[in-house]
C-alpha cells in the first residue's frame, strides 16, 4: 500500500513511517500543507494521513482543495482536537476518518487498511453474501449459517458480524466497532464492546473446531478462516 | 509623596479650590457692580444738590440787581456757610480776592474757567493750613468779573468706595480661608477612606484574600463602590477556590495512575528476565496510559462544556433511540454482572442537542448504575439488582431520560458534590473509575441548556437527564 503522511512533527512522522514500513507499506512524508498537497495530487496514493494543524496550509484546507480537484484518495485526519465538532468539521471537509492524538498505532493501522480496501474495492460491499470459511452471512435474508447450520443472532449481533465480515481478514478495533455498529464515538468506561464480541463469538464459534473470530492482542478483532 | 502633596493632589481638594475661585470671581463682579452703581447715584445726587444751590444763589443775585445783587449774594453765602454740612462756597472778585465762603484755597486753573470740576483739591478755612480735601465744584462767572464757586466735599463718596473695597477684600479672605479649610477637611476625609481602600486592596494582593474593603454604612458613592468591589472579590474568591479545588483534585487524582504507571515500568526494569515479561510490562504501561488519555479527554470535554462553548452540531435527535441503543450497548455487561437492565422508551422522542454527547452522558449514567446496582446496604438482596432506563416527553416540551437503580444511592447532602470532578464518595473508592462520569454528564446537560437531576429512588438513585424543548426556529 502506498501511503502519504502529512505531519509537521518530524518525530511523530518518523515513528509512523517506520511502523508502517514494518507493516510492508510504502510511505512518503510531507512536513507542511503545501508539500502535502503537491505530493497528494501527483503521487498515486492509497491513503493520505493528514494532520489538522500544518504550517503553510492547514489540513482541512488541504483536503478541501484536493476534493475540489477531484482527488478522491481516502483521507484519515490526525488531530489533537478531538471534540465532537472538530471531528464533524474534518469529515465535512472531505476526510474519511478521524483519529485523535494520542492514538494507538494499531488503531491507525486498522483504520487505514479499511480505508484503502474500501477504495480498491477489495471486499465488494455490494455482495449480498459474505463468506468466511464455512460461515455465511446473507445480507438480504439476514440469515447467518455456519457449516449449513442456521445461527440465531440478535439484530445488533447481526450488524456486528456483518461489519466484521465485510472487513474479513482485517483487524477492526473496538472504537471502529462502536462507531460503525452503534454510531457512537465516545470511549465507553467499561469494555462493553469486548462483551458483545465474546457473545457473538459464543454463537458463531462455539461447537466448531476452527475459531473464526480471533482477538488480536492490543489491537482488536479479526474474522478470518484459520490460517492466513 | 508628602502628606500635603498627596492632599493637594486629591480630586476633592482641587474641586474645592476651583469652586472657591469661581465664587471669588462672581462675588467680585457683584460687589464691583454695586459699588459702581452706588457711586453713580451718589454723584448724581451731588450734582443735583449743587445745581439747586447754584440756582438759589443766582436768584438772590438777580433779585438784588447790580451792586445790591453782590451784597445780597455775599450775605446769602455767609449764611449758608454757617450751616453744618459738606457744602463749599466761595465768592471772589475778578482778581481772585475772596469776598465770602468757607474755602481757603482753590487751584487758580479751576477758578478761572467756568464749569464742572471733579476731584478738585482745596483747603478749608476752618481747618489748619495744609490739610487738603477733595471736592466736586462748579464755577459760575457773574457779571462784573465776580466768580461764584459751589461744591461738595468728596469724603462721603470716597468713604463709600473704601467701604466697598474693604468688604470685597474681607469677603475674598473669608472665602479663601473657608474654601481651603473646607477643601482640606473634605479631601482629608475622602483621602482617608480611599487610603484605607488602597490598603485593603494591597493586603488582598499580598495574599490576604479574605480581606474586604471597609464600609461606613453611609451608602454614599464610596460606600457603594466598596460594596460592589467586595461583591466582585467574593465572586472571584468563589471562582478561585473552585478552580483551586479542581486543580488540586486533578493533580492528586492523576498522580495515582501516573504512580502506578511509573512503578509498573520500574518493577519491570528491576525484575523482568524474559522478553515476554518486558512485553507484558509494556502492554500494561500502554493500557494505563490509555486510561490516562481517556481521563484527559473527559476533563477536556467537561472544561469545554463548562466554558459554555456552543457545540455547532446541535440538531434534532431521538432521545428514545438513544435510550434503547445505550441500553442495548450495556445489556451484555449487565447480563454478566447479573443485573437486569430494562428500557422503556417507546417510539421516538425528538429533542434538540447532540446525539453523540447525549449518548455519552446516558452511557455514563448507565455505567454508574450498573456498577452500583448491587451495592444496596440493606439486605443485599439479589432481586434489588436491576437498572431501569426510561425516556419520556413532558407536557412542557422537555424530554427526560431517566436511569434508576436500587443501589446505595447518593445521600442528599452529597448530590451537589458528586457532580464535581473527581469526587468519589466513600465506598466507591474501591471500584474502578475516576469520578468523572457524573461531572461529564452534568457538563453535557449544561451545554444543552438542560439539567442533570439526582433523586432518591427509595432505595437507590434516580438520575434524570432533562433536555430543554427545541428552540423555535432552531437551526438544525
Amino acid at each position: 500500500m502506498k501511503i502519504l503522511v502529512v505531519e509537521d512533527d518530524r518525530d511523530a512522522a518518523a515513528y509512523v513511517q517506520k511502523a508502517l514500513r514494518e507493516e510492508g507499506h510504502v510511505v512518503d512524508q510531507a512536513f507542511d500543507g503545501l508539500d502535502g498537497y503537491a505530493l497528494a495530487r501527483e503521487g498515486n496514493y492509497d491513503v493520505l494521513i493528514v494532520d489538522r494543524m500544518l504550517p503553510k496550509l492547514d489540513g482541512l484546507s488541504l483536503v478541501r482543495s484536493l476534493r475540489e480537484q477531484e482527488v478522491q484518495t481516502p483521507v484519515l485526519f490526525l488531530s489533537a482536537l478531538g471534540q465532537v465538532d472538530d471531528r464533524v468539521k474534518g469529515l465535512r471537509a472531505g476526510g474519511d476518518d478521524y483519529l485523535t492524538k494520542p492514538y494507538a498505532f494499531s488503531e491507525l493501522l486498522a483504520r487505514i487498511e479499511v480505508l484503502a480496501r474500501r477504495r480498491s474495492g477489495g471486499t465488494s460491499r455490494e455482495e449480498t453474501v459474505y463468506q468466511v470459511g464455512d460461515l455465511e452471512l446473507d445480507r438480504l435474508s439476514r440469515r447467518v449459517t455456519r457449516a449449513g447450520q442456521t445461527l440465531d443472532l440478535q439484530p445488533r449481533e447481526f450488524r456486528l458480524l456483518e461489519y466484521m465480515m465485510r472487513h474479513a481478514g482485517q483487524v477492526v478495533t473496538r472504537t471502529m466497532l462502536l462507531e460503525n455498529v452503534w454510531d457512537y464515538h465516545f470511549d465507553p468506561q467499561t469494555n462493553v464492546i469486548d462483551v458483545h464480541v465474546s457473545r457473538l463469538r459464543g454463537k458463531i464459534d462455539k461447537g466448531f473446531d476452527r475459531p473464526l473470530l480471533q482477538t488480536v492482542r492490543g489491537a482488536g478483532y479479526v474474522i478470518r478462516d484459520g490460517a492466513r | 509623596m508628602t502628606a500635603l502633596g498627596k492632599l493637594v493632589r486629591t480630586t476633592a481638594f482641587r474641586l474645592t479650590l476651583a469652586y472657591a475661585l469661581v465664587f471669588a470671581i462672581i462675588s467680585a463682579g457683584v460687589l464691583g457692580y454695586v459699588a459702581w452703581n452706588g457711586r453713580r447715584l451718589v454723584e448724581q445726587g451731588m450734582r443735583e444738590t449743587v445745581d439747586a444751590e447754584v440756582n438759589g444763589l443766582i436768584d438772590q443775585f438777580r433779585a438784588g440787581g447790580g451792586a445790591g445783587g453782590i451784597r445780597r449774594l455775599v450775605a446769602s453765602v455767609e449764611q449758608r456757610t454757617r450751616r453744618p454740612g459738606s457744602s463749599l462756597y466761595l465768592l471772589t472778585t475778578f482778581v481772585g480776592e475772596a469776598l465770602a465762603g468757607n474755602v481757603a484755597r482753590l487751584p487758580t486753573s479751576v477758578l478761572t474757567s467756568a464749569g464742572e470740576n471733579f476731584d478738585t483739591p482745596y483747603e478749608r478755612l476752618d481747618d489748619p493750613e495744609g490739610v487738603t480735601h477733595h471736592a466736586y465744584v462748579r464755577v459760575i462767572l457773574l457779571p462784573g468779573g465776580f466768580r461764584l464757586v459751589v461744591g461738595r466735599d468728596l469724603a462721603e463718596l470716597n468713604s463709600l468706595g473704601q467701604a466697598v473695597k474693604r468688604a470685597f477684600l474681607l469677603g475674598l479672605v473669608i472665602l479663601t480661608v473657608f474654601g481651603l479649610v473646607g477643601g482640606f477637611f473634605v479631601a482629608r476625609r475622602v483621602l482617608a477612606r480611599i487610603d484605607s481602600m488602597t490598603e485593603s486592596a494591597n493586603a488582598i494582593m499580598a495574599g490576604e484574600l479574605a480581606t474586604r474593603l471597609p464600609l461606613e454604612g453611609s451608602n454614599d458613592e464610596l460606600d457603594r463602590l466598596a460594596a460592589s468591589l467586595n461583591a466582585m472579590l467574593d465572586r472571584i474568591g468563589a471562582l478561585l477556590s473552585g478552580l483551586k479545588e479542581v486543580s488540586d483534585n486533578i493533580a492528586h487524582d492523576l498522580k495515582t495512575p501516573l504512580t502506578r504507571l511509573r512503578s509498573g515500568a520500574e518493577e519491570a526494569l528491576r525484575s523482568a528476565k524474559l522478553p515476554q515479561d518486558y512485553r507484558q510490562a509494556l502492554e500494561r504501561t500502554i493500557e494505563e496510559s490509555d486510561q490516562l488519555i481517556s481521563v484527559f479527554n473527559a476533563l477536556l470535554m467537561i472544561a469545554r462544556a463548562e466554558g459554555g462553548r456552543v457545540v455547532e452540531n446541535m440538531a434534532q435527535f431521538d432521545a428514545a433511540e438513544i435510550a434503547r441503543s445505550v441500553v442495548e450497548l450495556y445489556e451484555p455487561i449487565a447480563d454478566e454482572a447479573g443485573v437486569s437492565l430494562s428500557v422503556e422508551a417507546p417510539g421516538s422522542l425528538q429533542a434538540h442537542g447532540n446525539r453523540e454527547l447525549a449518548g455519552q452522558a446516558l452511557a455514563n449514567l448507565v455505567d454508574n448504575a450498573l456498577k452500583y446496582a448491587r451495592g444496596g446496604e440493606k439486605g443485599q438482596a439479589e432481586s434489588a439488582a436491576e437498572v431501569q432506563v426510561s425516556a419520556r416527553a413532558n407536557g412542557d416540551g422537555t424530554t427526560e431520560v431517566c436511569v434508576s437503580d436500587h443501589g446505595p444511592g447518593i445521600p442528599e447532602a452529597d448530590r451537589e458534590r458528586v457532580l464535581e470532578r473527581f469526587v468519589r464518595l466513600e465506598g466507591s473508592r474501591t471500584r474502578p473509575g475516576f469520578g468523572l462520569g457524573l461531572s461529564l454528564a452534568h457538563a453535557v446537560m449544561r451545554l444543552h441548556g438542560g439539567s442533570l437531576r439526582l433523586e432518591d429512588n427509595h432505595p437507590g438513585l434516580r438520575a434524570t437527564l432533562c433536555f430543554p424543548p427545541p428552540l423555535a426556529g432552531a437551526t438544525t
